[in-house]
């Protein structure tokens, strides 16, 4: 049985927003019955204010698949445009309090379906196709969903992928080409997960160097890709103070991203590292 | 909250009696049965008669059982018996809906440079014949073909494929664990060389099993050690289970009988409420040739997984074959092997009862199942139109 959050379990049995629009300004389409879930989003948008004024889904899929839609709706309720585009699905399962691993694909799903929403709204041709070389014929995933999904999540191994994918879960025939599309996208920055965790221990020096370089290497690039940024305000001991930039001090997804932030530390530097706001 | 069981097929509560057949060996009896001295040696004659009460209800004699830890030691060890035995052949069939311990043996078999032909079975879950026919050869070291489904309840002519096997002197094994029991079956009709049972699936406990191995078939054992089970089987007796087996197959040998009517009476019932109450739902399997406690049903357009959290709420235990219940990506093998369609196999629940079922509690998930249905599909993306079609017009 799979050990859900009671977050995820009362969005599973008490959806949020369910149903369809009718006139909606953007519809989102993503999977299909046969790769066993799909989503469809449709929302409202003010014109004038640019925010969504209303927002409902309908899910074919496990409890998890239903929750992360449920909470996508909620996350997108006021949000402008711009606002909606940087929720990610690291977003959707923090606000779940969390997903098991294997489960990571229905977060990626929901966010798919807003992705294609947004398209939709701003009147982007939606593709009939996914894009790129599909490389898992199981679950029809693209070489360039392998590359984004690696890259946002920080995946190193195929197996997450497959969590957040589906990608390989199936036959399997395809394990050997994601561990090479893996290879590739890491080739230039090297885990630093496995050189940190080879260092026991470290000296002060060290560990500010550490944090230091996960933030330039891994953090600040993926929030400037949303047009925000983080500083590093100060280290005191294992309190890590740092600051929003850009459209980062506006964006009320801060605490969550504070919380990635920490988490990823967590992971390469150690249990006892805090992250908090100046 | 009460819990209404409906997982049989999964594993089976101990029985009251089982268990209080067992406790004694724990604390009292804890002899060695190998040992000289009597509070031991005792304990030995006890075994026996667990293993005469296992002989009795597959009607072999008993000496043909070997105790083993459980159903997936037993396919194992019958499976690598018969490689070992037959070292100059390479060639194995076994069936493409066997369960995980058959099934991924072959694969590993396959890995060390066996031939392994995976028979295919029909829309219904049936095993043609003819399909076994044309790949039997001089090469053939086993056939492992199991009794009856786990997921659909679907009978193998094992007596049919015996005869044929029989007469050009193949290994036959057979994985009987879902059927033993169930229905009443016996080896001198059976033409089995090799029969797998297990504890779990009869009200005794988890981590016991039985191989019966037909006298004079060759035998090689797996577990090789000490000299317990006539040397076929080595390790220290698991005495306590070993006594709880034999008492779960002395109460189905004497009750086999009346509780076919009674579960299959309550398994009916449950189907052909669920077929009537729910639109778009479909059985899955042969309706002619089932155990009489398995009921596997599909219900277009909603997800195995949501079905039964949803029936959770309400305390009622069921499982599917949708993917995302398998912890693989990958929805039942057994379905896809049947051909049924995607949609069809993601939304597939099977109910397995069990003499410990009651009346209301079929009555309970007839309640209940139409309503959890009808919620999940008014959230799907598919299948809108049935909404204000059949069956939901009120």
């Amino acid at each position: 049985m799979w050990d859900y959050t009671e977050k995820v379990k009362d969005h599973f049995l008490h959806p949020r927003n369910v149903g369809e629009i009718e006139n909606p300004d953007a519809v989102g389409i993503i999977g299909n019955i046969v790769c066993g879930d799909a989503l469809k989003l449709t929302f409202k948008v003010d014109r004038k204010t640019n925010r969504i004024i209303d927002v409902k889904f309908q899910t074919f899929g496990c409890a998890s698949a239903i929750a992360s839609s449920s909470v996508l709706t909620e996350l997108l309720k006021g949000k402008t445009i711009e606002e909606a585009q940087k929720i990610t699905n690291q977003d959707i399962a923090d606000y779940l309090g969390g997903l098991p691993e294997e489960k990571m694909h229905c977060s990626v799903m929901a966010k798919e379906a807003l992705e294609e929403a947004i398209k939709n709204y701003k009147g982007e041709m939606q593709p009939i196709e996914p894009q790129g070389r599909i490389v898992c014929k199981c679950f029809n995933v693209s070489e360039e969903k392998i590359r984004k999904v690696a890259q946002e999540n920080h995946l190193k191994t195929v197996e997450e992928i497959t969590n957040f994918t589906k990608a390989g879960g199936a036959c399997g025939s395809c394990l050997g080409e994601i561990e090479t599309i893996l290879k590739d996208v890491w080739s230039t920055k090297e885990p630093i997960k496995i050189e940190a965790r080879s260092i026991k221990k470290r000296t002060n020096l060290q560990k500010i160097a550490l944090i230091q370089d996960i933030l330039e290497r891994e953090i600040r690039p993926s929030l400037q890709a949303d047009g925000g940024d983080i500083e590093l305000i100060d280290i005191e001991g294992n309190k890590v103070i740092v600051g929003f930039r850009a459209m980062c001090v506006s964006c009320p997804m801060g605490g969550i991203t504070l919380k990635s932030i920490e988490d990823k530390l967590k992971e390469v530097v150690g249990e006892e590292i805090m992250v908090v706001e100046e | 909250m009460k819990t209404l069981y409906f997982d049989n097929n999964a594993t089976t509560q101990v029985a009251q009696e089982v268990l209080d057949s067992m406790l004694p060996y724990f604390r009292e009896f804890y002899g060695n049965p190998s040992s000289m001295h009597t509070f031991g040696g005792q304990i030995y004659r006890k075994i026996e008669e667990a293993r005469e009460q296992v002989a009795l209800l597959i009607g072999s004699d008993p000496d043909e059982i070997i105790f083993t830890s459980c159903g997936t030691e037993s396919n194992n060890t019958a499976i690598m018996s018969a490689i070992e035995t037959n070292p100059t052949k390479k060639h194995v069939i076994t069936t493409k809906v066997e369960h995980p311990a058959v099934l991924n043996f072959c694969k590993h078999l396959s890995r060390k440079g066996y031939r392994v032909t995976y028979l295919p079975v029909d829309s219904k879950g049936r095993l043609e014949i003819d399909s076994l026919l044309q790949v039997i050869d001089d090469d053939l070291a086993l056939v492992s073909i199991m009794h009856a489904n786990n997921e659909t309840g679907v009978i193998f002519p094992i007596e049919k494929i015996g005869h044929i096997l029989k007469e050009r002197k193949v290994v036959f094994h057979t994985d009987a664990v879902q059927i033993v029991g169930k229905l009443p079956i016996n080896v001198k009709d059976l033409p089995v060389d090799m029969l797998t049972l297990s504890g779990h699936k009869i009200h005794a406990p988890k981590g016991i099993g039985a191989l019966y191995v037909r006298k004079g078939t060759r035998f090689y054992p797996y577990l090789i050690g000490g000299h317990q089970e006539n040397g076929r089987r080595a390790g220290t007796e698991n005495v306590a289970f070993i006594i709880g087996l034999g008492k779960a197959c002395e109460i189905a040998t004497k009750s086999i009988q009346k509780e076919v009517g009674f579960v299959k009476h309550l398994r009916d019932k449950l189907e052909n409420s669920l077929l009537s109450n729910c639109p778009d739902a479909s059985i899955n399997g042969d309706k002619e040739n089932r155990l009489p406690n398995t009921s596997n049903i599909s219900f277009e357009f909603v997800e195995g997984e949501a079905i039964l959290l949803l029936l959770n709420e309400y305390g009622i235990c069921a499982s599917s074959g949708s993917a995302c219940t398998s912890g693989s990506l990958e929805p039942s093998h057994v379905l896809r092997a049947m051909g049924v369609r995607n949609t069809a196999i993601h939304g597939s629940v099977r109910f397995s009862l069990s003499r410990y079922n009651q009346e209301r509690e079929v009555d309970k998930v007839i309640e209940v199942m139409p309503e959890i249905i009808k919620n999940l599909r008014l959230i799907s993306p598919f299948g809108q139109e049935r909404l204000t079609g059949k069956g939901y017009a009120s």
